[in-house]
C-alpha cells in the first residue's frame, strides 16, 4: 500500500513540459490580440498592442527554451512531481475547495462556509458531530458579525439568510 | 534636520489613541497571519485592504504595515519551535533556531530573534528616515524614461538574482505584465485581450492574484507535504528576555552586517528572503563559531532575522518613494495606495507630508508594538499552531475566499482565487518564482504607460533611454543584471574548461 502511494502520480518533466507548453499557448494569444489591436508605431504614438506584443513574444521565447530544455533533462523525467499518496491529499482539498466555492452563489457564503468547515472537520479530522457543529457554525457566525455587523461589508447571503430576515 | 521636525510631526499624527489601537490589533494579525500556514504578509495584507477602504488612508496604512510588521515578526516563531518556517524569510532561522529550542533554549532563541527582528526594523526605518526625503527629492527631476529604467532596473534585479532560474522568472514576470494589459487600454480606449467576456474589461486584479498564488497555493502545498506540528514548548520570562540581551551585544557585529545586507537587499528589489539567507552565509564566514553554525547558536540566529526583518521594512523605501515596491507585500501596499488615491512616488513627499511622515512615525512605534506583542504572548501564538490542521486549512480557505469576494464584491473574483490558487501550487513546485509574477501585475501599467510617454516624447527612438548619464547609467545597469546569469554561467564554463 505504502509502495503504490510513494509511485508518481506525474513526473516532474510532464508537468514541465505542460506548464511550458500552456504558458508559450498564453504567449502566443497574447501576441495573436496584440497584432489584432496594432502593435506598430501610429502616428499618435504606440498601438495599444505595441508593449503586450513583446510581453508575449518574451513569455513565448522563454518557455520554448524551458520545454526543450525538459525534453532532454533524464534527472525531471525519474523525478516525481507528486506522488500518488501526496496528490491524493492534495486532491482532499482541492475538490471540496471547489465545491464549495461552487456553493456559496446559491447558499450564501455563511452557510456554504459552515458545511465545508464541517465536511472537512468530519472528514479529515474524524470530529464526533457535536464539535463539528459547534466549531463550523460558530466560525460562521463569529464572520457574520465580523462583516455585517462590524464592517459592514455585506457577504453574498442565500436562502437561509432569506428566511432569517438577515439580509 | 527637516527630516527631524517632520518625523515629530509625523508622530503627532500616529500617536492617536485610535491609531495605537490599530497598531496594535494589526500586530496581532500580522503575528497569527505568519504563523498561520497559508496566510502570509503579502496575501493577508491583500484580504483585509478592502475592509480599509472607509478608513482615513494614514489610519489604513498604519493598520496595514503593522500586520506587516507582525508577519515578519511571526515567521520566527514557526521557525524555532517547529522547525516550520511560516514564511520564506525564516527559513534560514530555522537552521539554529530549531537545533537551540531542541537544546531547551527556545526563549533565548526567540528572545534572540525577536530583538534582532527589531534592530534590523529600526536600522532600516532610521535609513528610510534619512534617506527617503533625498531619494524622493532627487526623483522629482524624472521624466518618463528615468522611471521607466527604474522600473527595467527593478524587472532586471529579479533576473540578476535569481538563482539558476533566469528564464523562469522572467516568464513569471512577463505573465505578469501579459495580465496587466488585459482591460481596456487607458491611453487609446482599445479593449485588450479580453476575447468579449465583460468581467475581464476591469481586467485581473492583483489582490486576487496574491490571495490565490500566495493564499490558497500554499494550502495545497502545505498539505502535501502532510504537516504535523510538532514543536517544542514556547515559555519566555523576564529571566530569559535579560539573559538573552546580555549576550546580543557581542554581536553586534553580526548585527551591523547583515543589516546592511537587509538593507541593500531590501532597497534592490532581492527582497527579504535571500537577504536572510546572505546574511546567515556572511555572519557563517565572519564568525569565530563559524563552524558551529547550524548546531544552535543564538548568532545564527541573529543574522537571518536581522537582515530578513531590515530588508521587509526597507522594502518600503522604493515604494514610497519611487512607486516601485522592494516586496510582494509593499506591492499590496503600494496597490493600497492607489485605491486610496493616493499617487505612491516623488510627489508624495511634497503633497502628502502628513500622511508620508504619519506612516514613517508608525514604523518605529508599530516595531515596539510588535517586540512588546511577540514577547509577551508567544505562548499563545505557538498555541494557534496546536488547532489542528483539519480546522484551520478550510477556515483559511474561507478567509481567502471572503478577501477575494469584498475586493469588488464578485464572485469572478472568487472563482478566479481558485484559479489563481492552482496555477500558484503548480508553478511553485516547479520553481517558477510567483513575486516577480506579482510586482510585474502591479507595476504593469504604470511601466508601460512610462516606456510609451518615453517613447512618445523620443518619437520611437530606444536611445532615449541612455540620453543623459542618469537614464543610461540606469539602463546599463540594469541590462548588465539581465544578463548577468548568462555571463556567470560563461564564467562556471570557462573555469570547468
Amino acid at each position: 500500500m505504502d509502495d503504490h502511494n510513494d509511485r508518481p502520480a506525474a513526473t516532474t518533466r510532464t508537468l514541465e513540459l505542460v506548464v511550458a507548453a500552456l504558458l508559450f499557448l498564453l504567449g502566443a494569444v497574447v501576441i495573436y490580440d496584440s497584432v489584432r489591436v496594432g502593435a506598430r508605431w501610429a502616428e499618435d504614438g504606440p498601438q495599444a498592442g505595441y508593449f503586450p506584443f513583446y510581453v508575449g513574444l518574451l513569455v513565448c521565447v522563454t518557455t520554448a527554451v524551458v520545454f526543450f530544455r525538459a525534453l532532454g533533462d533524464k534527472a525531471k523525467a525519474a523525478k516525481a512531481f507528486v506522488t500518488r499518496g501526496a496528490f491524493r491529499q492534495v486532491l482532499w482539498m482541492l475538490v471540496p475547495s471547489l465545491v464549495y466555492v461552487g456553493l456559496i452563489k446559491p447558499l450564501g457564503i455563511y452557510v456554504a462556509s459552515t458545511l465545508f468547515i464541517g465536511f472537512f472537520m468530519r472528514q479529515l479530522g474524524r470530529y464526533p458531530w457535536l464539535k463539528v457543529a459547534a466549531v463550523a457554525i460558530g466560525v460562521s457566525v463569529v464572520f457574520f458579525l465580523l462583516f455585517e455587523v462590524w464592517f459592514k461589508v455585506p457577504l453574498p447571503k442565500g436562502p437561509l439568510e432569506a428566511w432569517l430576515r438577515l439580509d | 534636520m527637516a527630516e527631524i521636525s517632520s518625523l515629530i510631526q509625523g508622530f503627532g499624527i500616529a500617536l492617536t489613541p485610535f491609531n495605537l489601537m490599530l497598531m496594535f490589533i494589526g500586530v496581532v494579525l500580522g503575528v497569527i497571519i505568519g504563523v498561520l500556514p497559508g496566510l502570509g504578509g503579502a496575501n493577508g495584507v491583500a484580504i483585509l485592504l478592502p475592509l480599509t477602504f472607509t478608513m482615513p488612508p494614514t489610519s489604513a496604512i498604519i493598520m496595514l504595515s503593522c500586520i506587516y510588521w507582525g508577519a515578519l515578526f511571526g515567521g520566527a516563531i514557526t521557525s524555532i519551535l517547529f522547525n516550520i518556517p511560516g514564511e520564506p524569510w525564516s527559513v534560514a532561522t530555522t537552521f539554529d533556531g530549531y537545533p537551540l529550542a531542541q537544546k531547551g533554549r527556545a526563549g533565548s532563541a526567540l528572545t534572540a530573534a525577536f530583538t534582532s527582528s527589531f534592530v534590523g526594523a529600526l536600522v532600516a526605518v532610521v535609513l528610510i528616515t534619512f534617506l527617503s526625503p533625498v531619494v524622493a527629492k532627487f526623483a522629482l527631476q524624472f521624466g518618463p524614461p528615468e522611471f521607466f529604467a527604474v522600473y527595467l532596473l527593478t524587472f532586471c534585479a529579479f533576473v540578476g538574482m535569481s538563482k539558476g532560474q533566469a528564464l523562469k522568472t522572467i516568464a513569471s514576470m512577463m505573465v505578469g505584465f501579459a495580465l496587466a494589459a488585459v482591460g481596456l487600454d487607458t491611453v487609446t480606449g482599445t479593449l485588450r485581450l479580453t476575447f468579449g467576456f465583460t468581467e475581464l474589461l476591469q481586467g485581473f486584479d492583483f489582490l486576487i492574484a496574491v490571495i490565490g498564488l500566495f493564499g490558497i497555493g500554499e494550502i495545497l502545498l502545505t498539505l502535501e507535504e502532510g504537516l504535523a506540528f510538532k514543536g517544542a514548548n514556547a515559555k519566555i520570562n523576564l529571566n530569559v528576555v535579560l539573559e538573552t540581551w546580555r549576550e546580543l551585544p557581542r554581536y553586534w557585529l553580526t548585527s551591523l552586517r547583515s543589516s546592511a545586507v537587509g538593507c541593500f537587499m531590501g532597497i534592490v528589489p532581492g527582497g527579504a528572503t535571500p537577504a536572510s539567507f546572505m546574511a546567515y552565509g556572511v555572519a557563517k564566514r565572519f564568525s569565530k563559531d563559524g563552524e558551529k553554525f547550524g548546531a544552535g547558536q543564538v548568532e545564527g540566529v541573529v543574522a537571518p532575522e536581522t537582515a530578513a526583518h531590515a530588508a521587509g521594512t526597507s522594502a518600503l523605501l522604493p515604494m514610497l518613494t519611487l512607486g516601485v515596491p522592494g516586496s510582494p507585500t509593499a506591492a499590496v501596499l503600494l496597490g493600497g495606495l492607489l485605491i486610496w488615491g493616493l499617487q505612491p512616488g516623488p510627489l508624495l513627499f511634497q503633497e502628502q507630508k502628513d500622511f508620508v511622515w504619519g506612516l514613517i512615525a508608525s514604523m518605529y512605534l508599530g516595531n515596539i508594538a510588535g517586540l512588546i506583542v511577540v514577547l509577551t504572548c508567544v505562548p499563545l501564538f505557538a498555541a494557534i499552531l496546536r488547532v489542528p490542521f483539519s480546522i484551520i486549512a478550510p477556515i483559511i480557505i474561507v478567509i481567502c475566499a471572503i478577501g477575494a469576494y469584498t475586493v469588488h464584491n464578485s464572485m469572478f473574483d472568487v472563482y478566479l482565487m481558485m484559479v489563481f490558487g492552482v496555477a500558484g501550487y503548480v508553478l511553485r513546485k516547479l520553481d517558477y518564482p510567483l513575486a516577480p509574477l506579482v510586482l510585474a501585475l502591479v507595476l504593469g501599467d504604470r511601466a508601460e504607460s512610462a516606456f510609451r510617454q518615453a517613447m512618445l516624447g523620443s518619437q520611437g527612438a530606444v536611445s532615449v533611454f541612455f540620453s543623459n548619464a542618469l537614464v543610461g547609467g540606469m539602463t546599463t545597469l540594469a541590462l548588465v543584471l539581465l544578463f548577468w546569469p548568462l555571463v556567470q554561467a560563461a564564467l562556471r564554463k570557462a573555469k570547468v574548461g
